[in-house]
């Protein structure tokens, strides 16, 4: 017998007093814990990343790409990695050396780069957390996790209320990335310190479609 | 330190050493006192923590009743997403596996993310035996790894050890592994964490193989998740060209779906956060982005006898989230490497004798490890009842004894560490009988309202504990 077979014997060995038949799980937890309503999870969202020290942006479709030209040129980005689907009219005003994401392009390579501007699959209101799976607007796992500045673009449609409302929505098949504030570590007397190993600062913006009717003129920033 | 936890002393001998240890009970108190208080508030946040915790013991009795099944379905979902499924019977064949295949890369480094599987069969000193190095990039382990230490806490491996300490070791030690220690290294902990980052992204910039644990598999998929804080697992799990996952055959899961229980169980049981910074998952293979080659092994190591055990297999429920830890009295006194394995604590006591045997002088010990008092039962997010196997595990060193005096006699002196301090024991009792018609039984019915009061329960037996340790602790002691 090779080790596979002798570990499942094993197990059906081990396992003689359990009958066959399944019972049911009971299911009874909640799918979600707050009112589901998109000003309640955009809310939400924006304080639990906040709690978690990231930093948190409002802004409208007209208004994004001046959002992001000045959030990069508030931290000296000089050099900004774009996933090869990335809307490329976000990025119109940035003054900092854009790098297109190819193939030839080593972590050492994005080690000098300051910069990443990604979208993402979904964020989840409850946790403060933003999902990657690596869609065409998010790229590779590694431009998100070796530069320094994470800026991530949420359309508030995007948003859901909690982990069990997101996983439907996500397929297992891709490889995924859920964030929840910048790399932390508490293991020196649990003293929280931001950016160990990925990203340092993450820069999360929301943005509004304005509402049917209304001007579009009340962008907020924070 | 040896860094081998072969030959420690057992549990008894080990704790007279380490409750003289001053230093090392004002970081644990400390410590486990500021976790075990956020955590209570976290999971105050959910009124349906008693139904997550019902759901998720349930779901992994199920998988655990069925686990040939789903490790099949598992095996089947990797390979058709373009991995490879190894099969260990034991820590020698899964360290075999792991060193012929970083050989077969040509590679003499891999780097590691925190891992309790492979701490447990000893990977590191195996590969470094076939000329193999491996760095630990966890800040923790890090920390222990270049102290020529063990780890001591399943979340906080490096919590024995405060700043001082840590910068010390960095000073001394990191030059030799690496990149050395910035001059002029401070204590404070942004500056300490800065020099490791500095020291491992050297190491995650030229690594080609990387090791980790997983802390679910889900056989419907057959994808792997790794919950981590520091982004170091994310650095292990997509840099390098070939990942290899060491995983025990119990962390299997059914359904992606079933992440929905446990990924709002594991971050506010264990770092007491609504979720962890980053959380991976990965299936299989993908082209053009993370590691070409995936293998998985598949580690047994005592798991199958465990599972035999019809009281004792729902230790391997177990996901690993610490909080059993940090409300236990004994080891907040003893430490964690009083327990002689990667398990301490509660976990420690009932998971590390059934998966080695009780044969020898310290897995015999370890059931008596235990005040019974009942508190790590209470926050276990899958609801061990470690009480129930302690007591079951010591019927069956009592029933070893016969000849093998020198068990039973060690098993004795291990009881008579608990029985020697009375007020240990009362305080225990009193919380257990104070709590015990709290304790949840099924899930609740139609009368949910007494129910949500216990969501605070974690925090009750704390109160008598604290009231004893208030009247009995030196002063100096505290913090
Ligand atoms: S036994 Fe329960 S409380 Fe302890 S580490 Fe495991 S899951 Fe957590």
């Amino acid at each position: 017998m090779n080790s596979r077979e002798t570990t499942l014997a094993r197990v059906r060995a081990a396992l003689r007093d359990v009958p066959a038949r399944e019972s049911a799980n009971p299911r009874d937890y909640r799918s979600c814990h707050v009112a589901d309503e998109p000003t309640v999870l955009l809310d939400l969202l924006h304080e639990n990343l906040v709690d978690y020290r990231a930093h948190v942006h409002r802004t409208t479709p007209a208004e994004l790409p001046a959002t992001l030209a000045r959030l990069l040129a508030a931290r000296n980005a000089r050099s900004v990695v774009v996933p090869a689907g990335l809307d490329r009219s976000w990025l119109r005003d940035v003054d900092s050396a854009l790098v297109s994401d190819n193939a030839t392009l080593t972590a050492e390579h994005l080690d000098d780069i300051d910069a990443v501007v990604t979208g993402c699959a979904l964020a989840i209101a409850e946790t403060g957390t933003i999902v990657l799976d690596a869609g065409p607007n998010q790229g590779r796992r590694a431009l998100t996790l070796v530069p320094d500045h994470h800026i991530c673009v949420v359309a508030a449609d995007q948003i859901v209320a909690s982990v069990p409302r997101a996983l439907p929505r996500l397929d297992p098949l891709r490889p995924q990335t859920w964030i929840s504030g910048p790399s932390a570590t508490s293991d020196i007397e649990l003293d929280r310190v931001e950016g160990v190993h990925g990203p340092r600062t993450l820069d999360v913006v929301v943005v509004i479609a304005p509402a049917l009717g209304e001007s579009g003129h009340h962008a907020t920033t924070t | 330190m040896s860094g081998t936890y072969l030959g420690m002393p057992a549990f008894p001998t080990a704790v007279r050493a380490s409750t003289k240890d001053t230093q090392l009970r004002a970081n644990l108190t400390h410590a486990t006192h500021t976790i075990r208080d956020k955590r209570a508030k976290a999971v105050a946040e959910l009124d349906d923590w008693a139904q997550l915790r019902e759901a998720g013991k349930d779901i992994k009795d199920q998988t655990l009743h069925h686990l040939d099944r789903y490790l099949l379905q598992l095996e089947t979902q990797v390979t058709a997403a373009g991995g490879v499924v190894h099969w260990a019977t034991d820590a020698a064949e899964a360290n075999r596996i792991v060193a012929d295949l970083v050989k077969a890369k040509g590679e003499t480094e891999v780097v590691k993310v925190k891992s309790m599987a492979t701490q447990e069969i000893g990977l590191n000193e195996a590969l470094a035996a076939e000329g193999i190095t491996a760095y630990e990039t966890d800040l923790a382990e890090l920390i222990v790894q270049l102290g020529d230490d063990l780890p001591s806490h399943i979340l906080v491996p490096a919590i024995h050890k405060n700043r001082s300490e840590i910068r010390d070791i960095f000073i001394e030690a990191m030059g030799r592994w690496g990149r050395p220690a910035p001059d002029g290294l401070s204590d404070n902990p942004a500056d300490l964490a800065e020099a490791a980052r500095l020291h491992l992204r050297e190491k995650f910039l030229r690594a080609k193989v990387a090791v980790s644990g997983a802390n679910f598999m889900v056989a419907e998929t057959g994808t792997l998740v790794v919950v981590e804080s520091e982004g170091n697992g994310r650095m292990c799990l997509t840099l390098p060209e070939t990942l290899i996952s060491v995983v025990g055959i119990e962390k299997v899961i059914p359904t992606w779906q079933d992440l929905g229980v446990f990924l709002q169980l594991l971050p506010r049981s264990s770092t007491a956060e609504r979720m962890n910074p980053y959380t991976s998952t990965w299936t299989g293979t993908t082209g053009g982005d993370g590691p070409a080659e995936f293998h998985l092994v598949l580690l047994d190591n005592g798991r199958t006898a465990t599972l035999a055990d019809e009281v004792g297999r729902q230790a391997l429920r177990c996901i690993r989230c610490s909080a059993c830890l940090n409300v236990c009295p004994v080891y907040e006194r003893a430490g964690g490497h009083a327990y002689g394995s990667p398990y301490p604590g509660p976990i420690g006591a009932i998971l590390t004798p059934q998966l080695r045997g009780i044969q020898s002088e310290v897995d015999a010990s370890l059931p008596y490890a235990s005040s019974l008092c009942g508190a790590c039962y209470e926050v276990c997010p899958v609801a061990i009842d470690i009480p129930e196997v302690l007591v079951h595990l010591r019927e069956q060193v009592a029933d070893q004894g016969g000849k093998g005096h020198r068990l039973e006699a060690a098993a004795i002196r291990a009881a008579g560490w608990i029985l020697g301090h009375p007020a240990v024991l009362a305080a225990g009792e009193r919380a257990a009988s104070k709590t015990r018609k709290l304790h949840p039984q099924k899930s609740p019915g139609p009368g949910i309202g007494p129910w949500t009061e216990t969501r605070d329960l974690p925090e009750m037996p704390a109160e008598p504990f604290r009231d004893w340790w208030k009247k009995n602790r030196s002063p100096k002691e505290g913090r």
